[in-house]
């Protein structure tokens, strides 16, 4: 809603080394469990930080689009295709939410967007691995959209206003996507064999990458500390993965699926898991998973070819504005 | 198998009609020309997939031998399917698509309003749900009519190429048969042709506002009422049909 | 070339017959249909609307949070605005 009041904004607001003051009764509020609106004085590292979170959740529901979206047309019966368009749909709405709620920290969703496609803003790295089968949208329903889940729960209480109100609405529209995957992974499951085999490979495959979204261990994750003291973020990483992975191993057992980890045990009631590879992670992240180039191109060549439709928008847009204003001033 | 009752004939055509119409749109999600644009384009095939499913449910009751809403949809050979080819036309461009959207919801909102009046009570519910949704349809593309037309030269030139591509498809919207004109008679059905005026005047209005020109009479196509398709329309099932292809018999 | 600004729109629900239209989130459209549409489209895939309204973001005057205690605190100051600020014996009852 203040969108415009805070492009004005980062000139107009005490520097902060001016302000300690300023800064001190911030990290009070924050503490205080307040919620920081759009057009509250706040540390420009702040603002910074949750443009990028915020821009790179946007940019992660958008991508994600594209995996799952590569299944609508071949979704084996109607009632899943209606479920899936709607949930890739959603996934639609959700990244709208999502830089709307950015957008209130002073940079245009143009802006955002074309640093996706220019290649400077990350998104999430799962969504650069292939979506190779049908049980992958089992797979990806069960196990992504509950990691993501499992993030953006506690999101719903950070302390920046219009991401927290973002995130309520999308856990609460979400709350169908992981039902919906654990449906067709139970329905494989209790189908023919060769229907179970796709879906233990879907899970093989994309139970290590999950892991991951929970981005790195507490050990080396940077931007952490100062995220837990503003609020932004309420668990690490690594508290984060571990209930992802107690939440997820007796789904697996009621699929009669077998997670692909030798080494995961339970020990006094909580998982633990086998090494996670960072490396993978990392080179995904730096542009080298299976399909990060395809990814990004899908993106381009739909803000491309759509150009000359936006722009015939808003050409109708400029030569409709006068001869509007002199009806209504007619009537 | 017995020759189709002119009940479930009529009833398949027009599950065909809202189930290829609603996969081409789906064809289009994570692709738009905007993010706004996604959310209208998955919404209109969300509402097209829920007729079929109506319809196709309906079938397999005029049809009385257990047949349900996938069998139709996914089990039938491409000479099958007897929608219309307006329906199966490529997405193109966002110009085609959302002209080939405003043809048919120029038709089918009229259409399905006429037929809330059907003694055939499931058709008439079915028809007073479509009737609001083509409603919608129709309205969210003439508006796109409007902006693409009357926009910049180039969207001009592309929609004005769209036109030219689809016209030819748009007589077959009227056509019928022996067994729909039984169904016209008993007022089972409505007749096509009734609806005709109205489509003409939408279609001329909006497209003369949106300084399209109308092409000149025309040859037009038929053939998607007799299964006799597009050479499109044979990889669009490929892809439909793949999953139950690939494991037959299975749940899914 | 940066791709060039789509005008910002504040949309405005009303969920049911008897409340007000309440402020749900924002969306980019090139004019007022098409915003509507969006809006339609964005807003309400769950039955959340019966109205509604959008603004163009930029015709929103807001009020500046440091004006904050110039503007509402001298209200705190005002309990006589309240009920409970005046003492009726218990057996008037409900007032």
């Amino acid at each position: 809603m203040y969108t415009q009041a805070l492009n004005q904004q980062p000139e107009s607001a005490p520097r902060e080394a001016d302000n300690a003051e300023a800064a001190a009764r911030f990290q009070a509020r924050i503490d205080a469990e307040e919620r920081i609106e759009a057009n509250d004085w706040m540390p420009e590292a702040y603002r910074r930080t949750l443009t990028r979170q915020i821009s790179q959740h946007a940019h992660s529901e958008i991508v994600g689009m594209l995996p799952e979206g590569n299944w609508i047309t071949r979704a084996p019966s109607l009632r899943r295709k209606a479920a899936l368009l709607a949930k890739v749909q959603d996934e639609c709405g959700h990244g709208l939410y999502l830089y709307a709620a950015a957008e209130t920290l002073g940079t245009s969703r143009e802006e955002l967007v074309d640093q996706l496609l220019s290649g400077r803003a990350k998104y999430s790295s799962i969504f650069n691995y292939p979506t190779l089968t049908w049980a992958d949208m089992g797979a990806i329903g069960w196990l992504v959209d509950g990691a993501a889940i499992m993030n953006q729960i506690p999101l719903c209480r950070c302390s920046y206003g219009p991401y927290a109100r973002a995130m309520i609405r999308v856990c609460k529209e979400e709350s169908f996507h992981q039902r919906q995957g654990y449906e067709i992974m139970l329905t494989l499951c209790r189908g023919n064999a060769e229907q179970k085999a796709m879906a233990q490979d879907a899970l093989n495959r994309f139970w290590w990458p999950c892991l991951m979204m929970f981005g790195p261990p507490d050990t080396q994750s940077q931007h952490s500390d100062m995220s837990m003291r503003w609020k932004i973020k309420r668990f690490s990483n690594d508290e984060l993965r571990q209930k992802f992975i107690n939440a997820t191993v007796p789904q697996a057992e009621i699929l009669g699926l077998t997670l692909p980890d030798p080494e995961l045990k339970q020990i006094d009631g909580v998982w633990h898991h086998g090494p996670i590879d960072w490396d993978e992670f990392h080179r995904v992240i730096a542009g080298g998973g299976p399909c990060n180039r395809e990814r990004l191109a899908a993106r381009r060549r739909a803000h491309d070819e759509g150009a000359w439709v936006r722009e015939a928008a808003a050409a109708f847009a400029a030569k409709r504005a006068p001869k509007n204003q002199t009806e209504k001033q007619a009537a | 198998m017995p020759a189709a009752s002119p009940l479930l004939r009529y009833v398949l055509r027009r599950a065909d009609d809202a189930l290829i119409l609603g996969h081409r749109l789906s064809e289009w999600c994570g692709h738009a020309p905007m993010m706004e644009e996604d959310m209208a384009l998955a919404n209109m095939g969300l509402d097209l997939l829920g007729q079929a499913r109506a319809l196709y449910t309906y079938a397999g009751e005029v049809e009385g031998v257990g047949r349900n809403e996938d069998d139709f949809a996914y089990r039938r050979i491409e000479r099958d399917y007897e929608n219309l080819l307006l329906t199966e036309q490529p997405n193109g461009d966002f110009a085609h698509t959302m002209l080939r959207q405003f043809l048919y919801a120029a038709f089918a909102y009229p259409y399905w309003q006429a037929m809330m009046t059907s003694p055939d009570a499931t058709l008439a519910a079915i028809a007073a749900k479509s009737e609001k949704e083509m409603a919608y349809h129709l309205r969210h593309s003439a508006e796109w009519m409007l902006r693409l037309g009357d926009g910049t030269a180039e969207s001009h030139r592309r929609l004005a190429a769209a036109l030219e591509i689809l016209w030819p498809t748009t007589g077959e919207l009227f056509t019928t048969d022996e067994g729909e004109q039984a169904l016209i008679a008993q007022a089972i059905a409505t007749d096509p042709e009734s609806v005709r005026p109205q489509w003409t005047a939408t279609v001329t209005q909006t497209l003369t506002q949106a300084t399209i020109e109308i092409p000149a009479k025309a040859w037009m196509h038929t053939g998607g009422r007799q299964g006799r398709h597009s050479e499109a329309f044979g990889h669009l099932l490929t892809e439909l049909q793949y999953v139950q292809r690939l494991i037959p018999n299975a749940t899914w | 070339m940066p791709t060039p600004n789509t005008p910002i729109w504040e949309v405005f629900i009303r969920s049911r017959n008897g409340l007000a239209h309440k402020h749900v989130g924002s969306l980019h459209a090139a004019d007022a249909t098409l915003a509507l549409q969006a809006a339609r489209d964005l807003y309400t895939r769950r039955g959340e609307g019966l109205s509604i309204w959008v603004v163009p973001t930029a015709s929103i005057t807001a009020s500046d949070p440091q004006d904050r205690e110039m503007l509402f605190e001298p209200t705190a100051s005002k309990p006589y605005r309240h009920p409970t600020f005046y003492e009726i014996p218990d057996e008037v009852g409900h007032m």
